[in-house]
């Protein structure tokens, strides 16, 4: 099934040197989507290559079906109809709220413009800004309004490059919130790119974790946690120790914690030398029958408090457990894995 | 793609020729030397050579030593002393800016002449010969009269970095042991450095350029000698010999310019700091009024009350439909020239912004050269190159067995706002490059992306956001057109009289009060960008 946008091995870069390479990426219809990956790994590239900024030099990106980059078609931004929403939200200042909102509809008389600047503005909960000048708005509020005029002429797919990057905390989370009510609203395929993990599983029903100008892995958030296809995901994503093991037999492994047996069966044959991922969650304090670990640092974050511990063989594991287990540092404390997603990976 | 780059090369290829125009001149100014047999060139070389770089090493010594005193002085009063008057000063002292050095000149001149009000005055209280008086028409006089128009452009510039210095450096100078002074010779002025030496520069590329002023004294430079020589003895080629010099003392002061504005850039402070000025006391107190009340005095309240005496006297006559005419051409071409700046400046700043490469920049940099070229050099150039291209058209037409009349392109209008485009080019492209640059990026792409075309991106977006930039850029260059006299006086077409060839032509006869009318003129339109200026740093 081929989807509304297809990336296929696109190579991108700038003075010879390539920023994306061999990318290979499908869109279903309305579904949020999002790239994930520290700066500088080519995921606005990748963005802005599929709005038409930048050409492509190898693959093709085609949307509904048609070529639009390629080796030899760069089709113009203005004739793409992909809305995009900016980091900086890039707001026209010499304009009022309701003229930028209405600015990608020309072809319409100036009633309909109107009743679509209405519409907007109240499915973005700005009723009553349209004579408002980008200046006179909050943050929030211009991040609202950059939304409206990117769905106004109804694309079929909407970009976001950091949309929530200039926001501070507190406006962050609510605004994610309403903007993927927004977006679920108006049934409108969306790509955002993002640096910040919560955003991207907030807001991302598939999420393409990113390194180096190419996806690592393309999956469910809840995946990606608890399922790394490889290290570097395993590492990107969430927090994590990994600790030496030695497969026992295709289910089941050996470690400084005991013989682990999660719910799948592995390849690797007896004798495999492996490294196992422990979540802070996987972790569990205080349980008899655990191995007798030392807490060697402590932080307190409210509701839970995360313990680094020291296995006997010398290893450190992390663990994420209720705050009224409270336990001092230099204190040794019983130690059990829940071993279900058992994550590993050959050495 | 194919489309894309063909616009490409419409930008570059047009930028490229944008700097063609500023080069060619110089380089047909240089080729001059091709014809060193000729005889009056020898003439020149032995009788006036000597003295003509004596006087212009003169005077521009002397105004860059006086417009650094008042320059720098000044600003540094105005802006971290307190006295009585200073908020007036402060912006007041600006003013000079708005009238022109022959106007100056001549008003001097008027004003302390034998027969001026000053003499006169001081014969009728002591009689003939019972009093000194200086010598007007000499270097000391055209370096003071010249010293005190181009002093604001020092003073606008230090006192800018003053201000943005804030003054924690000079408190922390202070708590060290420095003096007052020690902290104003050792942190302000160096910190200023950068912004002292584009201001210093700016008043000699204006000195080395200056016709007017010299003229009126009758002080013999490079400017006043290419005049004698294309009008005097009608020899262009020993014109342009003379034109060379110039350029090369030019170069020898932009040359000198980079090297003492050394890696340094201006100044520039992340936020606005209060700035805690000295509190003057005594006769420091009184000494700051009266010396900035004096430089305001002879700058610009003197000259102005002055030529308003004159302009009553004669205004009921003066006022007629040929002031009217002089006023209709000189706003013909000025808005000529504004209107061509304008656009070819925006061209080089869009291809600077958009399409940079080396060719680009380096092209750019080139073409807003052109304000360090004197207007008579320019003219020179212009004149030698349009003469080749007419005679090369005319032979053409020959050839094809057309008669022309010889004159194409020389002596029209053409060529005198080709003219005035090179040597304004850079005064249109400062502010419309900081205009653009304050337009992010991502406004173009988003109109892009919501289905705008470059063309209506640039009619919807650009246009409306660049305005101001294109207005002040388009008023700076009207102005300085107006006040231009050598190049206008060398190559207008007949008939195409401005107020500032009027201002030569009454003043060589020494009729101060019929310059008067045109004079006032020149400096109530001159006031008009220093007022936006002093409004701009109000703000700052």
């Amino acid at each position: 099934m081929s989807g509304i946008l297809e990336l296929k091995s696109i190579r991108c870069g700038y003075d010879g040197e390539t920023v994306v390479e061999d990318f290979t990426l499908s869109l279903r219809d309305t579904t949020l989507n999002c790239l994930l990956g520290s700066s500088g790994c080519g995921k606005t590239t990748v963005l802005r290559a599929i709005a038409g900024f930048e050409p492509v030099s190898h693959g093709e990106i085609i949307l509904g079906g048609k070529v639009i980059s390629s080796m030899n078609i760069t089709v113009p931004p203005e004739q793409r109809g992909i809305g995009m929403v900016f980091q900086d939200y890039a707001l026209f200042p010499h304009l009022s709220v309701a003229d930028n909102v209405v600015f990608g509809l020309r072809r319409q008389g100036k009633t309909q413009r109107r009743k679509v600047a209405d519409e907007m503005l109240e499915l973005v909960g700005l009723q009553g800004y349209s004579g408002r000048y980008p200046h006179e708005l909050s943050g929030g509020q211009q991040q609202r309004v950059a939304v409206a005029r990117a769905l106004a002429p109804e694309p079929p797919l909407i970009l976001m490059d950091e949309p929530f990057s200039n926001l501070d905390v507190d406006l962050r989370e609510r605004l994610v919130l309403d903007v993927r009510e927004i977006l679920r609203q108006r049934q409108t395929t969306t790509l955002f790119v993002t640096h910040d993990q919560n955003e991207a599983f907030v807001l991302g029903e598939h999420v393409a974790v990113m390194d180096a100008g190419r996806i690592m892995q393309w999956d469910l958030p809840y995946n990606l946690y608890h399922e790394p296809a490889n290290r570097f995901v395993a590492d990107f994503i969430g927090q994590g120790r990994f600790i030496e093991g030695v497969m026992a037999s295709h289910e089941s492994v050996e470690t400084s914690l005991g013989l682990l047996a999660g719910n799948r069966s592995y390849e690797w044959p007896a004798g495999t030398r492996v490294d196992v991922l422990f979540r802070p969650d996987d972790v569990l304090l205080g349980i008899e029958g655990g191995v007798d670990c030392l807490i060697t640092d402590r932080h307190f974050k409210g509701a839970q408090i995360m313990y680094t511990l020291r296995t006997p063989a010398g290893e450190e594991l992390l663990s994420l457990v209720p705050s009224h287990l409270d336990i001092n540092t230099g204190q040794k404390v019983k130690v059990t894995v829940d071993a279900e997603h058992l994550v590993m990976f050959r050495q | 793609m194919t489309r894309s780059r063909l616009q490409n090369s419409i930008w570059k290829i047009t930028t490229v020729m944008l700097a063609m125009v500023v080069v060619l001149p110089l380089l047909v100014v240089f080729s001059g030397w091709m014809h060193t047999e000729n005889r009056v060139w020898e003439h020149l070389a032995h009788t006036v050579l000597g003295d003509l770089l004596l006087n212009t090493v003169w005077l521009v010594f002397g105004v860059g030593i006086m417009v650094t005193v008042l320059g720098v002085g000044l600003a540094w009063l105005t802006s971290m002393c307190e006295f009585p008057g200073r908020s007036i000063f402060d912006w007041a002292l600006m003013l000079p800016l708005a009238v022109p050095a022959y106007v100056m000149a001549f008003v001097a001149l008027g004003l302390m002449d034998f027969t001026g009000p000053l003499q006169t005055l001081l014969r009728e209280t002591f009689g003939r010969g019972g009093y000194w008086f200086p010598e007007v028409r000499s270097t000391g006089g055209v370096i003071a009269v010249m010293a005190l128009v181009l002093y604001p452009y020092v003073y606008m510039l230090a006192r800018s970095s003053f201000l943005t210095q804030g003054n924690s450096t000079v408190e922390a100078a202070r708590s060290l042991g420095l003096s007052a002074w020690g902290a104003f010779f050792r942190i302000s002025v160096p910190t200023a450095r950068p912004a002292i030496v584009a201001g210093l520069s700016l008043a000699l590329m204006e000195t080395l350029a200056d016709f007017g002023t010299v003229a009126i004294f009758n002080y013999d430079t490079f400017t006043t000698a290419i005049y004698k020589a294309w009008f005097g003895l009608f020899n262009l080629q020993a014109a342009s010999q003379l034109a060379s010099f110039l350029l090369v003392l030019v170069v020898v002061a932009l040359t000198a310019e980079r090297q003492l504005r050394g890696r340094a850039k201006y100044h520039e402070a992340t936020r606005s700091t209060r700035v805690h000025r000295y509190h003057l006391t005594g006769w420091h107190r009184l000494g700051a009024s009266l010396v900035s009340g004096l430089i305001l005095l002879l700058a610009f309240i003197l000259p102005v009350v002055q030529l308003s005496g004159w302009a009553w006297e004669v205004w009921r006559e003066d006022l007629n439909s040929r002031y009217w005419g002089l006023l209709l051409h000189t706003l013909m071409l000025g808005g000529m020239a504004a209107l061509l700046t304008v656009i070819g400046a925006m061209v080089l700043a869009f291809t600077r912004r958009y399409r940079d490469d080396a060719v680009v920049s380096s092209s750019v940099n080139i073409a807003t050269l052109g304000y360090a070229l004197p207007g008579s050099v320019l003219a020179v150039g212009i004149m030698l190159t349009f003469t080749s291209v007419d005679n090369l058209i005319n032979t053409l037409a020959t050839l094809v067995g057309w008669k022309l009349s010889g004159q194409i392109l020389t002596g029209t209008v053409f060529a005198l706002v080709v003219a005035y485009v090179v040597r304004f080019l850079a005064v249109a492209y400062g502010p419309i490059d900081s205009g653009l640059g304050r337009i992010r990026r991502s406004l173009a792409e988003a109109a892009r992306g919501l289905g705008a075309t470059p063309a209506m991106t640039l009619i919807r977006i650009y246009l409306p956001l660049l305005r101001p930039g294109l207005f002040t850029a388009g008023l700076l260059v009207l102005v300085d057109v107006m006040k231009e006299m050598p190049a206008t006086m060398l190559l207008r077409p007949f008939g195409w009289d401005t107020l500032a060839v009027r201002i030569y032509e009454m003043t060589s006869e020494g009729e101060w009060e019929r310059a008067a009318l045109p004079a006032i003129t020149l400096i109530l339109i001159g006031l008009i960008p220093v007022i936006i200026l002093v409004r701009r740093s109000a703000r700052h």
